[in-house]
């Protein structure tokens, strides 16, 4: 059973705020970090191989210094890393960073299930892991919640959806996405803290992956960022006041007013 | 396309480095010097004072050479019915068609749904159906064959698409077989009046900045929306579509993800995303314990109970309470935020609300920003007065 998980080093967003004089982002002590929901793919990854063998191979693009983050995935137990870096990926939205991870994993070749998270803090947008499913031609699985069983070319797992959950079955390999509910990722172990301090990590580029530069890149890149902006707000709201006893009772006749009372 | 720092204009005040949303630009020795990651989103440029930043653009291609026409929003059923989704979508699609002038279609798969027929009279112009009983359940390869075939078929110039567990899943897929852009959860959908292309707004980093995206050169431009970000519009009665069906003739009947169970969520008395009223808890609670206060009001006014994402990733309630960017977008007629300080993550899930209340300890917490109501005080104290009062004029 070898697995390969994505992973991606995003900012440790909660830190990250808005000055509200010069509005522009605060961005002193912002450490980089494994995304959080990546962390549940990567534990589900060394549950399965503790469950049926193999291996975990952990797959990232980004700059060099991204290494940092499969170190950590080492220490809760990962096998091997895998950095794709290349000046040519820079501005890659997500339907060119599918294309370069779905090549690697080409090269990776001997896989039988890839998992990623739901979606990923900075971006927000899930649409890498279905990007892979479909440029590999395997079948995707979103938000899996509990994989029940693998066996004889089969995963059967739990997805959830609006409405509830659902019993799936998917032929391996396929690609999935899990979201929270799936486990509880582990603490670092001594042992494996000791791995990650001497592990080293395959870097491929754009040409060890036979990359077409026009598809990667900004030149790759279907979207396009025309302009950003901070959220702005005017406070309008009208603020109730005196001691707790009138400002409920001012809230009361609001709520009446309104006929949700 | 590049960025480069013409260095002898370059001061090095730094105002570009302030505005990169990205931190992709650094000043050393008194230059600015811009990092991988930069993404070319122009901040710097609009910020620099001595006109140091230059990006070079490739010229806008093909807007002339453009034969894509029609405005499409995904018609997503479930159990044979469509989606609320649907309705918002076809509103701000109405508006978007009227703007460039062309046609508003549906595309709906499944079978036998109700509602199909109705789709004209909330302003499609045309319905393309693919009614088959091997749709009636999502199934993930050949939902995305019929929507690429029909896609490369018709060449629409959008395509929209509810950002619903099943939206996100496979119109991914679609998109990369297209090789078209895709950008996801937008809160805001207009044209820009020049070029015509689609402006997608969306929030990023966590809601921290907006960010408005374009796609240039490729057909169709595809964005998926969340549920109640935009309204729906009055049906007009009679109002009637042509309606095409299609068959699957020759299509594989078989998709390699198989459903084998569905089990229904009945854990909520209310849900979140269906509530007229939501009742909210945040940090401010202080401990799980404390959530009974929100419960208690929740329940006097038959209201939905929902809750931050710090409170939620504490463990002190489940995930399907999550109101915010990664969890529940809401529009409710009235919620009530108690002690949630409103980070941009939870502003984005329920700025939309039509009435705001916001009790909260800080007078400076950013909740009395979206709020219509503030009252700056003990929670403690204020909640169950408010719930006290609420059952006394019940008796």
């Amino acid at each position: 059973m070898n697995v390969v998980v994505c992973i991606k080093q995003v900012p440790g967003t909660t830190e990250v705020k808005i000055n509200n004089e010069t509005n522009t982002l605060v961005r002193e002590g912002v450490e980089s970090i494994i995304n959080p929901f990546d962390t549940y793919a990567v534990e589900e990854g060394v549950r399965l191989k503790e469950r049926f063998g193999g291996k975990v191979t952990i797959l990232t693009m980004g700059p060099p210094q991204a290494d940092v983050a499969l170190k950590d995935c080492i220490e809760v137990g990962a096998d091997e890393g895998i950095l794709v870096s290349d000046r040519a990926f820079a501005g890659s939205d997500t339907l060119a960073t599918s294309y370069v991870l779905s090549k690697a994993i080409e090269k990776i070749g001997d896989y039988d299930l890839v998992i990623s998270g739901k979606q990923t803090m900075d971006g927000d947008t899930g649409q890498v892991g279905p990007g892979i499913a479909q440029r590999l031609g395997i079948p995707f699985v979103a938000y899996v919640s509990r994989v029940d069983d693998i066996s004889d070319g089969k995963m059967k797992a739990e997805r959830m959806v609006d409405e509830g959950h659902e019993i799936v079955e998917a032929p391996v390999p396929c690609v999935m996405s899990v979201s929270k509910e799936i486990n509880v990722p582990r603490l670092p172990s001594l042992r494996g803290k000791m791995k990650a301090k001497s592990a080293q990590f395959t870097v491929w580029s754009a040409a060890d992956l036979g990359i077409e530069e026009n598809k990667v890149g900004v030149a790759g890149s279907p979207t396009f960022v025309m302009q950003i902006f901070s959220p702005k707000r005017e406070r309008q709201s009208e603020m109730l006041e005196g001691d707790s006893a009138k400002q409920v009772s001012a809230l009361y006749d609001k709520l009446s007013e309104m006929k949700v009372i | 396309m590049s960025i480069r720092v013409i260095v002898e204009n370059c001061t090095g005040c730094g105002s570009c480095e302030a505005v990169c949303p990205f931190g992709a630009i650094e000043i050393v020795d008194n230059v600015a010097q811009i990092k991988d990651n930069c993404n070319l989103c122009g901040a710097c440029q609009d910020a620099c004072e001595f006109e140091a930043i230059v990006i070079e653009r490739p010229v806008e291609e093909n807007a002339e050479e453009d034969d894509s026409s029609g405005v499409w929003v995904f018609a997503e059923q479930f159990n044979g019915k469509i989606k609320d989704v649907v309705y918002e979508l076809l509103n701000k699609g109405r508006e978007l068609a009227d703007s460039v002038n062309t046609e508003l279609c549906a595309v709906c798969l499944g079978h036998n749904v109700e509602g199909v027929e109705q789709l004209g009279e909330h302003g499609a112009d045309r319905i393309y159906y693919f009614d088959d009983p091997s749709l009636a359940q999502f199934q993930d390869d050949i939902y995305t064959q019929c929507m690429v075939d029909l896609i490369r078929e018709r060449k629409p110039k959008m395509l929209i698409t509810g950002a619903t567990a099943l939206g996100r899943a496979f119109i991914p897929r679609v998109a990369a077989i297209i090789e078209t852009g895709l950008t996801a959860d937008c809160t805001g959908l207009d044209i820009d009046p020049e070029t015509g292309f689609l402006l997608q707004t969306r929030p990023t980093f966590g809601g921290n900045i907006m960010a408005t995206i374009v796609c240039r050169t490729r057909r169709p431009q595809m964005s998926t929306v969340r549920p109640h970000v935009f309204k729906k519009g009055m049906p007009q009665a009679g109002r009637e579509a042509e309606i095409i069906k299609i068959n699957l003739n020759g299509q594989p009947s078989d998709s390699r993800v198989k459903l084998l169970e569905f089990i229904e969520d009945v854990t909520e008395r209310i849900k979140v995303e269906d509530a007229d009223i939501i009742v909210s808890g945040g940090r401010g609670l202080g401990k799980p314990e404390s959530f009974k206060v929100v419960e208690e009001l929740a329940e006097v006014m038959g209201a939905a109970v929902g809750a931050s994402r710090a409170v939620v990733d504490e463990g002190w309630i489940p995930y399907s309470h999550q109101v915010g960017q990664t969890g529940k977008t809401v529009c409710p007629k009235l919620y009530v935020a108690c002690g949630i300080s409103g980070a941009v993550q939870h502003l984005a899930g329920m700025q939309t609300s039509d009435t705001i209340i916001a009790i909260n300890e800080d007078p400076n917490a950013p909740i009395f920003d979206v709020a219509t109501y503030g009252i700056v005080g003990d929670l403690f104290e204020i909640v169950p007065l408010l719930t006290a009062k609420i059952k006394e004029s019940r008796s």
